[in-house]
């Protein structure tokens, strides 16, 4: 009972450890940007000596570097995430009103990749034409740039939301096919199948539990995927999600937002991870 | 070498080929401009057409592919440098060393590269000149890719660590430095070539996508990366725009041919 606590217990700490270090690493990002110190407030021609030194004074402040990274770090953990240099709007605000479109794409993709790959690696599994036809079509669909399969879906006026699932697809056929192969070759579904047990009680009673944990760390793996690849498609189709506005943050040099989605994508990614990572040990240990 | 691998190999050759022999010739410069053939259509002289800017796209699809193979190679050199030197400390001395590096990879490898290389290609100057912001994409892909080589180095080197050659080499009193760079490294160097074949597409493909939203080399310089952006209004498109998209296709279909199987992709 205590182990597994404890195991919980060093992963959160670790999650933790790794969020404070991104968040050290933005701020230096930040600290370290190109036009950090300049201040277009001192540009106004209205502003007499005094203010110009008050704004200075304010300025002098971040230039003690462990005070600025202390502050900045600090900030971001209580709610404030800074306001966009180029949009003039608060980041957390951004944030909000964009992330329920890129949730759904990547819902929408995962579902998606998770289907066409589980469906195609199950037919390989079973014939060699299969494999050879989901071989095929993964080989070609990594071949091409996500960019350029997302304008082609695009020009043929195909469903843009189904861009990121067939990004997604060949990075999961190969690993699904590779371990539903490794389970059906085990002795115990061998017997099982030498006995007559239906093919869907032998995938749900018997392959399922076998690959369930190795499933599980992929659905970690494949929500970071889907975050990346929802990118170009959110840039080229015009579609307000996150992903878009990290494109526009980047090419605007924005970097408050461009730092609070790191610390937010990072915080995910290790959280999703974590999750999938306690259920597939759980699995593990539940397995006789 | 079976026959999907020769064909890889032949055909890349003869992209090299091509596309290293075409800068002998003055005619075929990827910035020369033919102001009153602007948006031409593909003919004789211009066989994929001319640009909105009155450029040879045949010629800047040559030029592209030429920087686009070599800088890639060069990036895939440098990651596997980094991978071999990193995963070898950490597997051959292990501790904390090995669990810092692990959980370094673990983060490395879970987060989306793009957003990755969007956020730290943000932080460079916007006057970098096209040649500098080239090199720094590839430094980048280059200081990005190293965590999934890392890994089977680490693996490999940890396998190799108490085997008896090395400790009849330690028995010798040869210096733990030493064992690790001139016994255990070169008995990598099967996992090494594998990964160095199976990085080049990854970062083909990941710069191509960068070159996409506007964030590889800057212009007039060719990528492949770059040459996609003029899919970025598929209203206007021509058939001919997707000549990068067929190169790229090919060359990494014939990367993954050549790659030796067990290379891990990143």
């Amino acid at each position: 009972m205590i182990r597994p606590l404890i195991r919980i217990a060093r992963q959160l700490a670790a999650l933790a450890v790794t969020v404070i270090l991104g968040g050290v690493l933005t701020a230096a990002l930040v600290r370290n940007s190109p036009g950090f110190d300049s201040d277009e407030r001192l540009m106004d021609v209205r502003l007499d000596a005094q203010s110009r030194a008050a704004i200075l004074a304010e300025r002098a402040a971040d230039h003690d570097v462990l005070r600025f990274y202390t502050r900045y770090v600090n900030a971001m953990f209580h709610g404030d995430w800074g306001v966009s240099s180029s949009l003039n709007t608060p980041v957390r605000e951004l944030i909000r009103s964009r992330l329920p479109v890129t949730a759904e794409i990547m819902a929408i993709g995962l579902a998606g990749g998770w289907i066409l790959a589980f469906a195609f690696a199950l037919a390989a599994v079973r014939g060699s034409w299969w494999s050879r036809l989901g071989g095929t079509l993964s080989v070609v669909l990594l071949s091409v740039p996500s960019a350029a399969l997302a304008v082609l879906i695009f020009t043929a006026r195909g469903p843009i939301r189904a861009i990121v699932a067939l990004i997604l697809f060949p990075r999961l056929f190969d690993y699904l096919r590779n371990l539903l192969a490794d389970a059906y070759a085990r002795p115990h579904i061998l017997t099982a199948q030498a006995k007559g047990l239906g093919p869907m009680r032998i995938l749900l009673c018997h392959v399922m539990p076998v690959c369930a944990p190795q499933f599980l760390a992929l659905a970690g793996i494949s929500a970071s995927m889907a975050f990346g690849a929802a990118i170009p498609v959110e840039t080229l189709c015009d579609l307000p999600g996150i992903g878009q506005l990290a494109w526009k943050s980047a090419l605007a040099r924005d970097l408050p937002v461009l730092v609070s989605l790191t610390m937010l994508i990072t915080l995910l990614t290790q959280a999703c991870n974590a999750v999938s990572d306690w259920t597939s040990s759980g699995l593990k240990g539940a397995r006789p | 070498m079976k026959s999907p691998r020769i064909v890889g190999a032949v055909f890349l050759a003869i992209l090299v080929a091509v596309s290293f022999g075409a800068g002998l010739f003055p005619k075929y410069s990827y910035s020369a401009q033919y102001r009153e053939f602007t948006d031409a259509a593909p003919s004789l002289r211009f066989p994929l057409g001319t640009d909105d800017l009155g450029r040879d796209r045949f010629a800047r699809l040559l030029y592209a592919t030429r920087v686009s193979l070599l800088f890639a190679a060069a990036a895939s050199l440098g990651a596997l440098l980094l991978a071999a030197l990193l995963g070898g400390i950490a597997g051959y001395w292990g501790g904390w060393c090995d669990r810092l590096l692990k959980r370094g990879i673990d983060l490395m490898l879970s987060l989306p590269w793009l957003f990755l290389l969007l956020a730290a290609r943000a932080v460079l100057p916007l006057n970098a000149s096209p040649v500098t912001s080239l090199i720094v994409t590839y430094a980048l892909l280059a200081l990005l890719g190293w965590a999934s080589p890392a890994r089977v180095v680490r693996a490999g080197v940890r396998s190799f660590r108490d085997s008896e050659f090395v400790l009849q080499a330690r028995a010798e009193g040869l210096s733990e430095i030493r064992i690790l760079i001139r016994h255990v490294l070169p008995n990598l160097r099967p996992i090494l070539l594998a990964q160095f074949w199976t990085s080049i597409p990854v970062f083909i493909l990941t710069e191509a996508n960068l070159g996409f939203l506007g964030l590889s080399a800057g212009e007039p310089f060719p990528t492949w990366g770059s040459l996609l952006r003029d899919l970025q209004s598929p209203l206007f498109l021509h058939a001919e725009a997707f000549a990068p998209v067929i190169a790229i296709a090919l060359s990494v279909c014939c990367f993954r041919l050549l790659s030796p199987r067990g290379g891990v992709q990143a």
